[in-house]
């Protein structure tokens, strides 16, 4: 089972805010989802490659040229706050 | 005349005789939507006004000479996971509530080609996370047989939508079981491609080692056509091959004589339905009536496929929805005071409980300490599901067995079990770790334990990477000597 500390670190890197009731929730919710991958250490995959792909490419190149792309009106018009065709944080510093 | 009775291959001609205009056809389907959706909700979005103009254009050009590509003038439906320019498109989430794209997934570029007619887009468990159509930030969507019951899922408002006749086809995208899985518990035939025969480019993001861009449709031969259209390398998407798209329709041959056909014995699971077993059955027997060579089969590894979704998956699925981050698109919280604040909370308030769920189990898995364990792990284990199906495509054409081990279960049962979806769709997710095609088409029906309602039964046909066209032979053989295809919910 997780300990409410590592739900809360891992609810931290992934940046979503969780309440207390929420922190215990999810806390069973992704031990039952890690118990359930358990048996996967039971298995002999010594000297096996990971799976990347499975299409069996690799390096796919291409020019370094601008295309056009949507204009950025209609882009901006989806953030949430812009100005100046920029979009608006909060402060940061 | 019952439209929804109809072919593609049947609209094309009436559209090309000048029998129906696309517009009569556009209206047809839009009137059976706005009857039936209430009760089904199988749409988030009806495009009325922008397909009765794409109808009036695609009269325009098939009253030209030479001027019918197979899909033109004829209405479908596209899983809102699909990028439409100047649509809503919001992967039925409530962060992407009001997105309106400002382009075209490659699939959608495709069929505007052709002249193909957007009735609107269909609900789905949100991000595609899912496999009952339950999570939708929109509300579930009901299954046409029964409406107590799923229509399954991710893409659960296609499925249902061809099911109860009120689009003629509709594009569907699946990861692990996200079409096979609701063309199953509907009824109807669903194609899922092999991994990079479809462009991924403008679909809404799950797992992009995995994600496969798909179709349902009332029958394998329409399916063929559909991946006719949709298939291809495209630039945008650096994982599409460029192994050249086959004429699928015109090269179907369903004489099986001297194909050979595995029965893999691990997909007849313990605790199957009874009678979902047996029609299973009977269907492989039909297979040998037709002349298939049945080879019994073993791949042992198929019980960790699962297992290893439930890794591979999430974290995919956390790197992936990093991009919502509450600035540049999608939900922003007002409440947030600095900019840490924007992401926790804009992302707290617009994902649902699954999308959480699988966003946290990715990060736990990826990070620092417990990467070679799980990740890692899970990406060998991948290998060895890979290298059983190579190994078995040796010996063998297809594989024939169930899509799903049941029949549609009520709603309700998914909602608060974080393995649902991981064990509904186990007997879907080895092919999908693979990146194999397959199919699922209707062939039979079983009464649930809990109801009196018989519900639809899929068989599955797997079939070897790039291997389209024999999974569509098989398919189509398979609906030539029977009508399970055909026969459609009672209003």
């Amino acid at each position: 089972m997780l300990s409410v500390e590592e739900v809360k670190k891992v609810a931290k890197l992934s940046r979503i805010k969780l309440s207390d009731q929420e922190v215990e929730k999810f806390r069973q919710d992704l031990s039952s989802v890690l118990d359930y991958v358990g048996d996967l250490q039971k298995v002999d995959t010594e000297g096996l490659d990971i799976v990347a792909n499975v299409t069996g490419l690799e390096n796919i190149d291409r020019q370094d040229q601008a295309v056009d792309s949507p204009n950025q009106e209609q882009i901006l018009d989806n953030a949430p706050d812009s100005k100046d065709g920029y979009y608006k944080v909060h402060s940061i510093l | 005349m019952q439209f929804e009775k109809l072919s593609l291959l049947e609209l094309r001609q009436k559209l090309d005789n000048k029998e129906i205009s696309s517009v009569e056809l556009t209206k047809y389907f839009l009137d059976r939507i706005k009857a039936r959706n209430p009760e089904l909700n199988a749409f988030i979005t009806i495009t009325e006004d922008q397909a009765l103009k794409q109808a009036e254009e695609a009269d325009a050009f098939i009253a030209e000479p030479g001027g019918n590509f197979a899909l033109t003038g004829i209405p479908f439906a596209a899983k809102d996971l699909f990028n439409t320019k100047g649509i809503k498109t919001t992967a039925a989430s409530k962060i992407l509530e009001n997105y309106i794209s400002p382009y075209d997934a490659t699939v959608i570029s495709k069929l505007k080609e052709q002249k193909a007619v957007l009735l609107g887009k269909t609900n789905l468990d949100q991000f595609a996370h899912g496999s009952s159509g339950e999570t939708s930030y929109f509300g579930a969507t009901k299954n046409p047989w029964d409406k107590e019951r799923m229509p399954g899922g991710s893409s659960s408002g296609s499925a249902a939508a061809v099911a109860a006749g009120i689009s003629p086809w509709a594009l569907a995208t699946e990861t692990g079981g996200s079409i096979r899985q609701p063309a199953s518990l509907t009824g109807i035939s669903g194609w899922k491609p092999t991994y990079g025969r479809v462009s991924r480019y403008g679909v809404a993001a799950m797992a992009s080692s995995l994600d496969s861009m798909g179709a349902v449709a009332n029958s394998v031969k329409e399916l063929a056509l559909i991946a006719e259209a949709i298939s291809g390398h495209d630039p945008k998407d650096a994982t599409t091959g460029s192994q050249e798209v086959g004429e699928y329709l015109k090269n179907l041959n369903t004489d099986l004589k001297g194909l050979k056909v595995g029965i893999p014995k691990e997909y007849f699971i313990d605790g199957m339905h009874p009678e979902v077993k047996a029609s299973v059955e009977a269907a492989i027997k039909e297979l040998e009536k037709q002349g298939a060579e049945l080879v019994e089969v073993s791949l042992p590894n198929t019980k960790y496929g699962s297992l290893v979704y439930a890794i591979v998956c999430p974290s995919e699925v956390s790197s992936n929805l990093a991009r919502y981050d509450g600035i540049r698109y999608g939900h922003s919280s007002s409440e947030a005071q600095n900019l840490e604040e924007v992401y926790e909370l804009s992302r707290a308030e617009g994902f649902g409980d699954e999308a959480k769920r699988r966003i946290m189990t990715g990060t736990y898995v990826l990070s620092a300490g417990y990467y070679d364990a799980y990740y890692k792990k899970a990406q060998r284990v991948r290998r060895l599901i890979l290298d059983e199906f190579e190994t078995i495509f040796k010996q063998v054409d297809v594989l024939a067995c169930p899509s799903v081990p049941n029949v549609a279960p009520k709603l309700g049962h998914a909602a608060n079990d974080p393995l649902f979806g991981y064990i509904a769709d186990q007997l879907n997710i080895p092919a999908s770790l693979a990146g194999l095609p397959a199919l699922s088409v209707p062939c039979g029906f079983a009464k649930p334990e809990d109801g009196q309602t018989d519900m639809p039964v899929g068989l599955q046909i797997i079939g070897p990477q790039w291997g389209e066209q024999v999974v569509f032979n098989v398919g189509a053989a398979y609906q030539e000597v029977t009508d399970f295809h055909t026969r459609k919910p009672q209003k």
